[in-house]
């Protein structure tokens, strides 16, 4: 047996005797993803959407404009056809989209229509943000009454609400990918620099660094048994999400598979990162907690949109990986986007994962 | 050539001087033994001698290559065992030797011979969890993990702590019999008893090494007249005892006072004197008799100088 083989056989033994670890890695998971069912509403402000206005009249712009000066909305995108419009939405690029009919007036000899279209693949911001249509549209329509003297009754402009994706707004849509990217960061990062920690607390750090061991061997032996574990862990909650909380998975098997291990890949070089920095395996737990646990819930857009949040925080944010893996699942699951929509985010990743790596690598210390 | 040369070794941590100027040298062989007090510097030196630590001055050579610049070529021929148990706690007897034979790329098979005097007396545990064992037995893993690759060199951190007294004596006939193999042994321990069971030793207090002779070697060196004395009231006993004409020294060695004399004082009617005068000062049950010097009436001795 190779030195590497007898290292990583070592590895596996130590998770699987550990029944603290087995809890977190299998159990926190599954139990993470059945409690996160809360609906969390949340103001959002300048969100990108799209309007379909094929008609441009006075009223249809007048309204257009009342719409993105409430500072909710934020015009992306002057739309042309529909097929742009199923376009800007597989690309994540807008949120909300308004489609005027062709005859659009404001006139009490006939009502007209508008539809509302929301990224339901978020349904927490989808229906905020077509409320906050619906209460703006309502609104134009009174002072349009005031202003010629009619009645308000006999203005009436319909909203007609479809919801793109995920047309019950299930939240599941949204919370089981933000578990995912969550557990996957916690049981690769917390895992891998608790176990490297917990050998120099213990001092057969010590031993291991007196052994003919490589560096890059101790690194590589101890995340290749989380690599592993985590990807079954991956498969459990997108299973849960797709057989319990009735999920799609409209993309691509294989990139969903690729694109996971690139970002547990990321994780884990960020994990060893920890530890080179932590001596014991309190620090450890302690960092990992502090620097990716909470960032990664509050500013990577799972639990709170990041469209609202002030610039400094949204700076933070693009500098965790599950911002940039956030919506690479929600796309291959819900919208079935491939890479030609996800490269950039996967080319961050990828990025990150260099870095870290480097990093880790250059400050493991082959001395104590 | 000697296996271990050790010349004006210091390091310091902030403030702390942990080893001040340290030279010395073992053979091949040889067991050779730190013998200090915790906080001697003896783990500090180990680590610079397993190239876990730099020394901020002086140079350590192990089988002729330098420490500090060939410390991945010793690091082959080293078995360390530090002070800690340092094994894993959750693998097997079993599993702890197979991890450490495959990580130094040796075979159990084939050193078989160098282990097999110890492992046979874990064997009946082999699938027991380390975690689980005696202090005795784990120290006779811990050795056998750091034999299975066959080092030329033994480094061996207080290998007595925690051990009860008949695994210890165990113990040191191991590493007596590890001699023929041609395997060079350093030793520490705060027990002066252990230091009679090596071949040389170092005295080492504070950083600095105040002795380095056989044990013997050592303990003939002591010059002065020695007597344990016990008395019904040890506590007294010891303070008047060095308030008396011609006594240079009286301190608690187990059940007895060590009584120290000036050289010059001729030894023959000294128990005679010792006795009248305990008996003056109220003591009853009194024992006297004259002892050899041992290598912890060195350490006092030396340390005391």
């Amino acid at each position: 047996m190779t030195r590497f083989s007898a290292f990583v056989q070592k590895e596996f033994r130590h998770i699987l005797r550990d029944r603290r670890t087995l809890m977190i890695l299998f159990g926190m998971p599954v139990i993470q993803v059945l409690l996160f069912g809360y609906v969390l509403t949340n103001e959002i402000k300048n969100a990108s959407i799209a309007v379909l206005d094929p008609a441009k009249t006075e009223e249809s712009i007048a309204l257009t404009n009342k719409l993105v000066s409430s500072g909710y909305f934020q015009l992306e995108q002057n739309l042309v056809s529909q097929e742009e419009l199923d376009r800007s939405f597989r690309s994540g690029k807008i949120k909300m989209a308004i489609v005027f009919p062709s005859d659009f007036i404001v006139d009490p000899s006939k009502p007209s229509s508008i539809q509302l279209i929301g990224d339901a693949s978020d349904p927490n911001t989808a229906t905020s943000l077509i409320q906050y249509a619906n209460a703006i549209i309502a609104d134009f329509v009174q002072e349009k009454a005031q202003d010629t003297g009619m009645a308000s009754n006999q203005l009436t402009i319909r909203t007609e609400t479809r919801m793109r994706y995920n047309p019950e707004q299930k939240a599941v849509f949204n919370f089981v990918p933000g578990v995912m990217t969550l557990i996957l960061m916690l049981v690769s990062a917390m895992m891998t620099s608790i176990t490297i920690a917990r050998e120099k607390e213990l001092g057969t750090m010590e031993v291991l660094l007196v052994s003919p061991l490589k560096p890059v061997q101790i690194i590589l032996g101890k995340t290749a048994p989380y690599l592993a574990l985590t990807l079954l862990n991956a498969l459990v909650v997108v299973l849960v999400g797709i057989y319990i909380f009735g999920m799609p998975l409209k993309g691509s098997i294989l990139l969903l598979t690729a694109e996971c291990v690139l970002y547990m890949f990321v994780a884990l070089s960020l994990g060893i990162f920890i530890s080179t920095k932590a001596k014991d395996q309190m620090t450890a737990m302690f960092i990992s907690a502090l620097g990716l646990m909470m960032p990664t819930m509050l500013l990577s857009g799972f639990i709170f949109p990041r469209e609202s949040m002030p610039v400094p925080l949204q700076v933070i944010g693009s500098a965790i990986p599950a911002t940039w893996f956030n919506p690479i699942i929600k796309g291959i699951m819900i919208k079935g986007t491939g890479l030609d929509v996800l490269w950039k985010q996967t080319a961050v990743l990828g990025g990150m994962a260099i870095f870290f790596l480097a990093v880790s690598l250059r400050n493991f210390k082959d001395r104590l | 050539m000697p296996v271990i040369e050790v010349q004006q070794l210091s390091k310091s941590y902030g403030p702390l001087q942990a080893l001040e100027n340290l030279s010395f040298q073992v053979e091949k062989g040889e067991i050779f033994g730190l013998i200090g007090p915790d906080g001697a510097g003896k783990t500090t030196l180990f680590r610079i001698l397993a190239t876990l630590l730099l020394p901020d001055q002086g140079s350590i050579q192990l089988c002729g290559l330098d420490g500090i610049k060939e410390y991945k070529k010793i690091r082959q021929m080293l078995g360390y065992m530090p002070g800690r148990f340092s094994l894993y706690q959750d693998l097997t007897v079993e599993e702890n030797l197979e991890f450490f034979a495959s990580v130094f790329g040796a075979s159990i098979q084939k050193n078989y011979d160098l282990i097999a005097p110890i492992y046979t007396q874990i064997e009946p545990f082999k699938d027991r969890r380390a975690g689980a064992l005696s202090g005795g037995m784990k120290q006779k893993l811990a050795l056998c993990c750091a034999l299975i690759h066959r080092p030329k060199v033994l480094l061996l951190d207080e290998p007595g702590t925690g051990v009860d007294p008949v695994s210890r004596q165990e113990f040191w006939e191991m590493l007596a019999d590890l001699r023929r193999y041609g395997i060079t042994m350093l030793v520490s321990t705060p027990n002066m008893d252990e230091a009679e069971l090596c071949d040389r030793i170092a005295l080492i207090q504070h950083g600095n090494i105040m002795a380095i002779d056989t044990p013997s070697g050592i303990t003939n060196s002591f010059q002065h007249p020695l007597f344990a004395v016990r008395s019904d009231n040890m506590y007294t006993l010891i303070k008047e005892l060095r308030e008396m004409e011609g006594v240079k020294d009286c301190y608690a060695f187990g059940e007895y006072a060590h009584v120290k004399l000036e050289p010059s004082i001729a030894p023959t009617d000294t128990t005679a004197k010792i006795f009248q005068f305990l008996e003056n000062n109220g003591h009853t049950q009194i024992d006297i008799k004259p002892t050899a010097p041992t290598i912890e009436d060195c350490f006092i001795e030396l340390m005391k100088s």
